[in-house]
């Protein structure tokens, strides 16, 4: 039977999740294997040195830069307080002083004789990385890493925004086709991840930020309203620092339901506390927005389903189609022509014949379809 | 390279080019008495998890030509098969790599406009992508500095400045700054940081002091060593040769992949401009290469620096403009109304913007109906054109330079540090990447390069038919001959000529130019040209003819307004196309005026058969 493989999201109701907990610079791991973690369990933690301050202390001071060492009062390696005088100079005979004030509290990292500079460091900045999902440590790296593994429900989105957040999930809309408006965000939403179905407004995230919600999962988005939302046009796709309310897009840009299988699972797991990140980066490397449940222990025994990078499409396969003409309709695969064919732009390309749902039949670029359900 | 190597005695070289998405494998074998590209293979390049491994990618590509030569390239150990026969066995085996990202860098300078842009000149030369530029007039305080360095994280460091006997402490402020941030690398922290100074020889040993312990410091000589000098290429072979000692052999199943290679693996944009410079060398001409890819676009070219009476290579990099990754970032930048200049129709801005994420979101999807191939095809004209205005920016004579001027110059003079490309000089343009390379039509290819470089006088139009310039950039290095041969015969696809007169009118219906053309059958046509026009007469990709242009007092041909031009001209798939909308070119503001002259464009070039406007 003829096959194709195309790209896909993962939406699996019971699969393993491992997520590496990486600190930014070498530090401690609090965990070894075999510990269980909650999603705010410190993981991992490190102290980032300081902001460094250069300062153009030989101006400050009145000396040429080869005067500056011997006009500093304080070495290199030195702690200093803020306000405190850390060099000194003098002139006509020592009768007028010029005194040199540290603007920081941290320590003097170095001295230039011939810049005339001197670099400060601000104390250390203490990092400490969380768990984010619930789960088991399988993995430590001493003093750099920690993976923690965990049996959950995991939805990949298609493109999002915003960081790390846990909560707990509420059904926000009543359907999967149901645009999330105003009229759908509740005070008691505060602390909570919304499932929403077809477009999330921009006038629904706005009450949403001002309810402190954490996150809204939902089919489509707008752009321009995209653009509202951070100020800027996004020119590439890379998220995930964005403050504010974490959004997880299920489907893409535009008025587009939820998918079946998606909103289904989401609503199936109302109540439960659900970790998701916003973070998208759509280059090599691809990192898509997720949504993470870990399961029960009742609820994560069975058999699970491996994430998948692709999948394959066989004659049968629900598909969505991803290009105009068309956008965003589901259809069944009925062929999958081996030689290439013409289509309406003038390319010769692989295609799958797709029947939608009035029963039209059509030749659709593979690279223009993905698995729907 | 193996010293046993006996060039005369190749028969068969394997050439692979890791891409960040795609690695291609190209076999050429030697037929007769020339090498020829037989049989191309792909896969998908394997350096992210879950495999990280270069390699499985590479081995896939060579089996996929494995199945299609049926000549037997690995071994059972998956090594390169070097015993010959007439069914096995390659004699070289060489490959370019941009997977990953490619290499990228942070430079600095002294002053921005001079040896910062000369570090950079010097860093985009070798293949990398310069990520920032440091200098004391950067705009940015000190502290800004530190955080731009420590959040960028790097592969490589060059640190220029000062011409030498020049200003020390300057250098050392910016080498400061540098040592404060303790620059990490973007692989990994298990090593440190490579670093190349290549400034005022004076600050070599202060230098030495502030960063030795802190990163992989490797002096070379000035890049900059007075201000009428530049010397780049000892720092470009140190960058090269960084890349591969300590970038390279970091990345995942890099350094497996250099074991299997004869010679050193390049970055890819460097491969490309080895190519491009052969090219302007061997055929005496000035050239502009474009290669536009998913996320980024490349601008090569060689220019004539008239004040120094030298030949300039300079390539630049455009890295959020491409067709896929980038797509969205291309209308972010252009804007909305100079993407639609191109378009003969309205459309909606809502459904527009939708249309555009969504590709930025699937960026593998293609065109299906012809008015969405004519929208890419608008981006990719304004993707091209900013990353030509780009390069012109970057592609300059050396900026600070004293002149002395005779009175003749005043009236002649030009601005220190001007662009050195002068399309009127330009002799071909090379384009490649996906949207020119796989046009459905090679006119539309052709038209979205002359929209987008403006091609002045007469200039050969070419495109890379399966994007293999790396290969045989690379293969220039060890084997020039057989990569000439094989670009000649199998690279290039000649599109045709364009014909473009210099200069505007304010009138339509004012003639432009009177043109003849001598065709190789004893054939003439004569025919005169108005204002705004664009149109093609055939001729052969292996023909040439005689082409006289006569422009009106306005217009110039390259030897002075009304002067009259003969030239031998070659022909291509599309043949002869003569342009008279002027240059600069300045496309109408009326909606209405626009759509019925891009109509009008598009049909007498046959770009887009079956649109009806």
């Amino acid at each position: 039977m003829s096959q194709a493989y195309v790209p896909s999201l993962d939406v699996l109701e019971r699969t393993v999740v491992r997520r590496e907990r990486r600190l930014p610079l070498k530090g401690d791991t609090n965990v070894k294997v075999g510990d269980s973690v909650d999603q705010s369990t410190i993981v991992a933690s490190t102290e980032l040195p300081g902001k460094p301050i250069p300062l153009s202390a030989a101006v400050k001071l009145n000396v040429s830069p080869t005067e500056l060492p011997e006009s500093m009062l304080k070495k290199e390696g030195d702690t200093i307080t803020q306000d405190e005088t850390i060099g000194m100079s003098y002139s006509f005979f020592g009768l007028f002083k010029t005194p040199l004030i540290s603007p920081i509290t941290g320590t003097i990292d170095s001295i230039s004789g011939i810049s005339g500079q001197i670099i400060l460091r601000e104390a250390p900045i203490p990092v400490e990385v969380e768990a984010y999902i619930s789960g088991n440590v399988v993995e430590v790296e001493d003093g750099e890493a920690v993976t923690v593994e965990t049996t959950a429900a995991l939805i990949q989105g298609i493109f999002g925004i915003g960081q790390e957040k846990v909560g707990e999930l509420v059904l926000a809309v009543p359907d999967r086709s149901t645009v999330l408006k105003p009229e759908h965000i509740k005070p008691d939403h505060q602390g909570k991840i919304l499932i929403g179905g077809n477009l999330i407004t921009h006038e629904a995230i706005k009450l949403a930020d001002e309810y402190k919600v954490k996150g809204i999962i939902g089919g489509g988005i707008n752009d321009r309203d995209l653009k509202e939302i951070l100020g800027y046009d996004l020119g590439v796709a890379i998220t995930g620092n964005e403050p504010g309310v974490t959004l997880v897009v299920t489907e893409g840009f535009g008025n587009i339901d939820m998918s079946e299988k998606t909103f289904r699972l989401l609503s199936s797991h109302v109540g439960d506390l659900a970790s998701i990140n916003g973070a998208t980066q759509i280059r090599a490397g691809v990192i898509r927005p997720e949504v993470i449940i870990p399961l029960s222990k009742e609820k994560a025994e069975g058999n699970v389903s491996p994430a998948a990078e692709g999948k394959i499409i066989e004659v049968g396969a629900k598909v969505r189609i991803i290009r105009n003409p068309n956008f965003g309709v589901i259809g069944e695969v009925v062929g999958l022509p081996h030689e290439q064919t013409l289509i309406p732009s003038g390319a010769k390309v692989r295609v799958a014949t797709i029947k939608l749902p009035d029963g039209s039949k059509y030749d659709i670029p593979r690279a223009n379809i993905e698995i729907a359900d | 390279m193996s010293s046993s190597l006996d060039l005369a005695k190749i028969r068969r070289i394997l050439a692979t080019d890791c891409g960040s998405t795609t690695t291609k494998a190209i076999l050429i074998q030697k037929v007769g008495d020339e090498y020829r590209q037989t049989h191309r293979g792909e896969a998908p390049t394997t350096v992210e998890a879950p495999v990280e491994d270069v390699t499985h990618g590479v081995r896939n590509s060579i089996r996929e030509l494995e199945e299609l030569s049926g000549i037997k390239m690995l071994d059972d150990e998956g090594q390169i098969y070097k015993e010959m026969s007439d069914t096995t066995g390659v004699d070289l085996y060489v490959s370019t790599s941009s997977a990953g990202g490619g290499l990228q860098m942070i430079v600095s300078g002294v002053v921005k406009e001079m040896t910062g842009e000369s570090a950079e000149r010097a860093a985009l030369g070798a293949g990398a992508i310069v990520m920032e530029t440091l200098a004391v007039n950067d705009g940015m305080l000190a502290h800004e500095k530190i955080e731009r360095v420590r959040y960028l994280r790097p592969d490589m460091m060059l640190l220029a400045g000062g011409v030498d006997g020049g200003t020390v402490k300057h250098v050392l402020a910016i080498t400061e700054i540098v040592g404060a941030s303790n620059p990490k690398p973007r692989l990994g922290l298990s090593y440190q940081l490579p670093v190349i100074y290549a400034g005022n020889v004076d600050a070599r040993e202060e230098v030495s002091r502030i960063l030795s312990d802190k990163v992989e410091l490797d002096i070379c000589e000035n890049l900059r060593p007075s201000l009428e000098k530049e010397n780049l290429d000892p720092s470009r072979q140190r960058i090269q040769a960084q890349f591969l000692e300590h970038v390279m052999s970091h990345a995942p199943g890099y350094p497996n992949l250099m074991k299997l290679t004869d010679v050193d693996i390049m970055p890819t944009p460097g491969a490309v401009g080895k190519i491009i410079q052969t090219v302007a060398r061997l055929e005496d001409i000035k050239v502009v290469g474009v290669d536009i890819g998913g996320a980024t676009t490349d601008v090569f070219s060689v220019f004539k620096n008239y004040e120094t009476g030298e030949d300039i290579f300079n390539r630049s990099v455009s890295a959020n403009l491409g067709m896929s990754y980038s797509f969205s970032n291309v209308l972010a930048e252009a804007g909305l109304e100079n993407v639609m200049r191109w378009v003969p129709f309205d459309m909606e801005e809502t459904q527009l913007r939708n249309q555009v994420k969504n590709k930025m979101i699937r960026p593998t999807s293609i065109p299906h109906a012809l008015e969405d191939l004519i929208f890419e095809q608008a981006v990719a004209r304004e993707a091209l054109r900013l990353s030509f205005e780009q390069h012109k920016s970057l592609a300059v004579g050396l900026k600070g330079v004293q002149k002395q001027r005779s009175i003749g110059d005043i009236f002649a003079q030009s601005e220190s540090g001007s662009t050195l490309v002068n399309m009127m000089d330009c002799g071909l343009v090379i384009g490649s990447g996906g949207v020119l390379s796989h046009a459905p039509l090679r006119n539309q290819s052709a038209l979205m390069m002359i929209d987008s470089f403006y091609p002045e006088g007469f200039t050969k139009l070419a495109v890379d038919s399966i994007f293999m310039m790396p290969h045989l950039g690379v293969l220039s290095e060890v084997y020039p001959e057989a990569a000439n041969q094989v670009f000649e015969k199998d690279c290039l696809i000649f599109i045709g000529t364009c014909v473009a007169p210099v200069g505007n009118t304010n009138k339509d219906s004012n003639t432009v130019m009177e043109v003849t053309i001598e065709y190789p059958d004893g054939k003439r046509e004569d025919f005169a040209m108005h204002y705004g026009q664009l149109i093609k007469k055939p001729l052969g990709a292996e023909e040439t003819a005689k082409v006289t242009v006569k422009p009106s007092r306005e217009f110039d041909m390259g030897v002075g307004k009304g002067k009259v031009v003969v030239e031998e001209v070659k022909g291509g798939l599309v043949g002869l196309i003569f342009d008279t909308r002027g240059r600069p070119f300045n496309m109408t503001t009326n909606p209405r005026e626009r759509i019925e002259k891009l109509t009008e464009w598009y049909r007498n070039l046959e770009v887009y058969p079956g649109f009806e406007g």
